[in-house]
Parts: structure tokens; C-alpha cells; sequence
């Protein structure tokens, strides 16, 4: 076990690495960072820039420094806000984080409860109503989705408000949105994880000792169907932030990905890089303690 | 050009025997939802190849008199705007009509740039193995853990926005499944005895590849490129609907819901029907594709 989890940690280090090129490289991509963000800037003024910026120097030193100062929370100064980039993107986590998490747990209250009833009443009207609801949810734009709870929710029945993150009731329709952007997914998983075991020959075993039904189902059967789940969780928690992003942007939420996009729309590349750089550690960290978690909970490799 | 999905099953046939190939088509045959997503899907390719013919306005010609027309069944509505027309009085329906254009075409090549980088990588990845394979592997890796959709965003603002740069940015972000299905392929065969054999009698890599790597994985990679080409029509709408979208005249979807969104309290239309496209699109595309997944995946027969 030792050998696997030293192998798990030499990978976590080395894609570490890869995060910080790839963040590297938006700046470089397109060829000269200077020219793109101004065009129309005498010679002189370009090079001030570039020389304020590093800009000058080989590309092997350039990375050096980017990935040193980057270790240390130092992106630069944001071009646009009078602040260091690394802290304008550390002030909008919280909300976020908050947004993700809140999702995820309102996709797995749906999907958890409604993939096992479909799964053990197979071909029963829940479970066709929830294929039917699983490709819908699937074949939605996110940003669609979030525009059409706007529509009915806060235009024609006024009960929530349209955009924002100040009150609970604010938070309700991204957290609905972007919840049920990643719970199709997860409906499937659980569904057909919880039909490859409850054909098992253990849930057969205890069911022929008596153990009553609901006892078989949501405990023999889930905690081994669960297992897929966990490391569908965390390369979920990637999309999510994607769609984090994207949700952000049409409610407004002061968060991250609204942050970035608009970033993005003004070529603020120290804001971007911090931002883009900050969320992939967030996701490979996360994919990392996912693997911790498996291990633990899977016995296979735990006593090996 | 959506509709060259349709063949797949018959080309992934190759592999199989005639009877097996029937029986594939009887599989795909057998689902109205499968058949129904197909007839859209053509449809909406047909609208899309033919749009100066199907859509009933020049899409950019706009109209003050006619602005914020709400949809021929709505008071107000007429009948010569049927879904109704924007801000500036464009029409909508004729809008969303040479939108598929834009969706398909990004779909479709995005698709076919990570089938081509992906095969490529996982043949590469397979035979080569070692460091090599760790490289790529790693790539995968590294791929994987950044948000798609943040990475593409960024990427297309830093090149400058072009239908070209979004094309190859989508391929690039979604190749690693085909390198992973065609390098376990590979792996599997190099363990082969006939395969050592076929080596040792001085049969070379390139027709081991043609004989035995590609028409193994050919089912997976129709099935996967074809749920692909419906991820690459949403991520391309969402680009565009943040607003780093093709930097074309033509409307896109995305472009159209972002529009949209500024007026959702005067026009509700505006954001609806665009994203109803894309929803009847993508729907079509995950139905087709799901059925196909059912029909070619050897472990359901």
C-alpha cells in the first residue's frame, strides 16, 4: 500500500507541475502578450511594459520565476484593479467553494435517493421518468437552464430574485442550476453501479438470512455501489467548477469564475493566470484526497 | 455533415461479420427515441446546409417598426416572424437557423481534431511505451484536472477569437479519451501470442494497426465521438454565450441566449428558443449516441 499511495503522491507532484506550465502558457500562447493587451501602444510604452512584466527574458527563466512566485501566492499586480491578483481571486473562494459545495450536495440528494429507486425498481415508471430526466438534463445548457429558472421563478412568479448573492434566497436558484447540471451524471452512476451489485451474490446471501429488504438495499448495496461514485465525485468537482463559472456569470455571483471571465473580456492576464492556476490546484488536490479515500475505502487495495 | 454519424454502425460493422452488422441496425431500429433523435438530427443539418432557403429573413436585417415582436401564438404575435424578433428587429427563427450552422460545424471539427490528436497519441503512447507512455499519461493527467471550460476560455481570449481557434482549442480539451481506449488497445494486443507471431513472420506496425488496433477500438470511438460532438455543441454555446464566442457576423445560439438574457423580463423569447435549439440538438445527438453505445457495445449481445 505503501508503494501505491508513493506512486499516487510522485503523480499529485508531477501534474502540479504540468498546472503550473499550462497556467504558464496563457500568457505566452498567443505569441506576444504585449501587443494583445496594447495594440496601439508606441514602441517605447511596449517596451516599458515588457520590461515591467519580465517579458524580456528567455522563457526557461520566465517559468522559473512564474512557478516560484507562484508557490508563493505572488501572480502580480492585476492590470485593471490596483491589487495583487492572487488576492483579488482569494476574496471571491469562499463564494465559490460555497456555490460548488452547495450543488453538489443538492445534485446528491436528488441522484443518491432517485439512481437507487431506479435501479432496484427497474423499468418501473420512476425509473423511466428518471431516464427521461437524466437525458434532458444532459442535452441542457447550463447557462440555459439557470436563464429559464429566472424566467419563472423571478420574472413571473416573483418569488426569488434575479440575480445576487446576498440573501439565502439568492443562493437558491444557482445552487438549483448548477445542482442540476452535475446530478444527471451522478443519477447514472449510482443507478448503474447499484445495478451491477445488487445482482451479487452477497445481497443474495443476505437476503436469503432474512435481513429485511431496505436494510440489503441501503446498506449491503449502496456502500459497494458508492464506490464508483467517490471518484466520479471527484473528477465532478472539476465540471463544477467549470459550470461554476458559467453559472456565476449569469446570476452575478460575486465569485471566482465571474472574476475570471470578466478577466478574460480585458486581457487582466495576472487575474486569469491566478484564477485559472488556483482552481486546476483546487481540482488536482481534490482528485488527490479522492484517491486517499478510495484506498481507504476500498478494501482490495487497502489490505493488499 | 451531423448526419455522417448515421453510418457509423455500418462501418463499425466491418469488424463484425454480416450478420452481426444486421443485427446492430435491427438493435438501432427497434427505438423510436434512437430513430426520432436521427430525424431531427437530419433536420436540423438539412436547415443548416439550406438555411438561406429555409429561413424566411435575411438574419442580420433588422426593423425598428418591429422590434420586440413576441411569437406568432402570442397577442401581438404575426405570423411572418413565427418565433418572433429581437431587440432590433431581427427575426428570430431565421436567427436560430443559420445558428446550427455555426454549432454543427464547431461540433463536428472539434470532434474530429481530438479523434485525429487522440488516436495519434494513444498509438504513440501504446507501442512506444515507457517514458514516452509516462509523458503522455501525464498530459492526460494534467488535461483532466483543469475545469475544460475554463482552460478553453482562456486559451481562446489569449489567440484572439476565431471559429478556427475555438475548433482546435474544444479538440484539444477532449482527445483524452480516444488516447486512453486505443493505448489500452494497443497494450492488450502486444500481449497477444499471434501478435508475436504475426511480428515474427516480419508483418509490420503499420498493418498490425490497420488489421487489429483500429478496428477493435472503431466501436468505441464512433460512440464516444459521437456523444462528444454533443459536448462540444454546449461548451461552444457557452463560450460564446461569456462572450469569447467566434467573432463572426453570424449569430450563434450562445451568442443569441446571452442577447437574451439582458431582456428576459420584456422578451421572455429572446432566451428560449435559441436554448430550445440547442436542447432538440444535443438531445437528438446524446439519444442517437446512447442507442449506438447499446447496439455496438459487445458485452449487451
Amino acid at each position: 500500500m505503501t508503494a501505491f499511495l508513493l506512486r499516487r503522491l510522485v503523480r499529485f507532484l508531477v501534474v502540479c507541475v504540468g498546472v503550473s506550465v499550462v497556467t504558464f502558457a496563457i500568457l505566452h500562447a498567443s505569441g506576444d502578450p504585449v501587443a494583445l493587451i496594447m495594440p496601439e501602444a508606441p514602441k517605447a510604452d511596449r517596451a516599458v511594459l515588457r520590461r515591467a512584466l519580465g517579458l524580456h527574458d528567455p522563457l526557461p527563466v520566465q517559468f522559473v520565476r512564474f512557478v516560484t512566485h507562484a508557490a508563493r501566492g505572488d501572480f502580480g499586480q492585476s492590470f485593471f484593479h490596483r491589487e495583487p491578483a492572487f488576492r483579488l481571486v482569494l476574496e471571491r473562494m469562499p463564494t465559490t467553494l460555497t456555490l460548488t459545495v452547495l450543488s453538489l450536495a443538492f445534485a446528491l440528494a436528488v441522484a443518491l435517493p432517485v439512481g437507487v429507486l431506479s435501479a432496484v425498481r427497474r423499468n418501473s415508471l420512476l425509473d423511466q421518468a428518471a431516464t427521461v430526466a437524466v437525458f434532458l438534463g444532459q442535452s441542457m445548457p447550463v447557462f440555459w437552464t439557470g436563464i429559464m429558472l429566472i424566467l419563472l421563478f423571478a420574472v413571473h412568479w416573483r418569488l426569488l430574485p434575479v440575480s445576487g448573492w446576498t440573501s439565502w434566497s439568492s443562493v437558491v436558484l444557482p445552487t438549483v442550476t448548477l445542482g442540476a447540471f452535475s446530478a444527471p451524471l451522478l443519477l447514472r452512476i449510482v443507478r448503474s453501479s447499484m445495478l451491477e451489485v445488487i445482482g451479487l451474490d452477497y445481497v443474495r446471501t443476505a437476503r436469503a438470512k432474512g435481513v429485511p429488504e431496505r436494510w440489503v438495499i441501503w446498506r449491503h448495496a449502496l456502500t459497494n455501489a458508492a464506490l464508483p461514485l467517490v471518484t466520479v465525485l471527484g473528477l465532478q468537482f472539476g465540471l463544477l467548477l467549470g459550470g461554476a463559472v458559467i453559472t456565476e456569470s449569469v446570476f452575478a455571483v460575486p465569485g471566482v469564475g465571474r472574476l475570471i471571465v470578466g478577466a478574460i473580456r480585458q486581457l487582466d492576464f495576472p487575474v486569469v493566470q491566478a484564477g485559472v492556476f488556483l482552481l486546476a490546484m483546487i481540482v488536482v488536490t481534490v482528485n488527490f484526497v479522492v484517491d486517499l479515500l478510495y484506498v481507504y475505502l476500498n478494501p482490495q487495495i487497502r489490505l493488499r | 455533415m451531423a448526419t455522417r454519424v448515421l453510418p457509423s454502425p455500418a462501418v463499425a460493422g466491418l469488424e463484425a461479420r454480416p450478420r452481426a452488422r444486421s443485427r446492430v441496425a435491427r438493435k438501432l431500429v427497434a427505438h423510436p427515441a434512437a430513430i426520432a433523435g436521427a430525424l431531427v438530427l437530419l433536420a436540423v443539418a438539412a436547415a443548416a446546409a439550406w438555411a438561406p432557403y429555409v429561413a424566411p429573413h435575411d438574419p442580420a436585417r433588422q426593423s425598428l417598426v418591429r422590434r420586440f415582436t413576441p411569437p406568432a401564438w402570442a397577442p401581438g404575435g404575426t405570423l411572418a416572424h413565427p418565433l418572433g424578433t429581437d431587440q432590433v428587429g431581427r427575426d428570430v427563427l431565421s436567427r436560430i437557423v443559420y445558428g446550427a450552422r455555426i454549432s454543427l460545424l464547431v461540433g463536428v471539427a472539434a470532434v474530429a481534431v481530438s479523434v485525429v490528436v487522440g488516436v495519434t497519441l494513444g498509438l504513440v503512447s501504446g507501442f512506444a511505451g515507457g517514458r514516452v507512455d509516462v509523458a503522455i499519461m501525464t498530459i492526460v493527467d494534467v488535461t483532466l484536472s483543469f475545469p475544460q471550460l475554463l482552460l478553453a476560455l482562456a486559451f481562446v481570449a489569449a489567440l484572439g477569437p476565431s471559429l478556427v481557434t475555438i475548433i482546435v482549442v474544444l479538440g484539444l480539451t477532449g482527445w483524452e479519451r480516444y488516447a486512453r481506449v486505443v493505448r489500452a488497445e494497443v497494450l492488450a494486443l502486444r500481449e497477444k501470442e499471434f501478435i508475436e507471431a504475426a511480428r515474427a513472420l516480419g508483418v509490420g506496425w503499420g498493418r498490425m494497426l490497420l488489421r487489429h488496433v483500429l478496428p477493435n477500438t472503431l466501436s468505441s470511438i464512433t460512440v464516444m465521438s459521437t456523444l462528444q460532438v454533443a459536448q462540444a455543441i454546449l461548451q461552444e454555446a457557452a463560450l460564446s454565450f461569456l462572450g469569447v464566442g467566434s467573432g463572426g457576423t453570424h449569430p450563434t445560439w450562445g451568442q443569441m441566449i446571452a442577447l437574451g438574457r439582458d431582456f428576459v423580463t420584456v422578451a421572455w423569447w429572446l432566451p428560449t428558443f435559441p436554448g430550445l435549439a440547442i436542447l432538440v440538438t444535443v438531445l437528438a445527438i446524446n439519444l442517437v449516441g446512447d442507442r449506438l453505445r447499446d447496439a455496438l457495445d459487445p458485452r449487451t449481445t
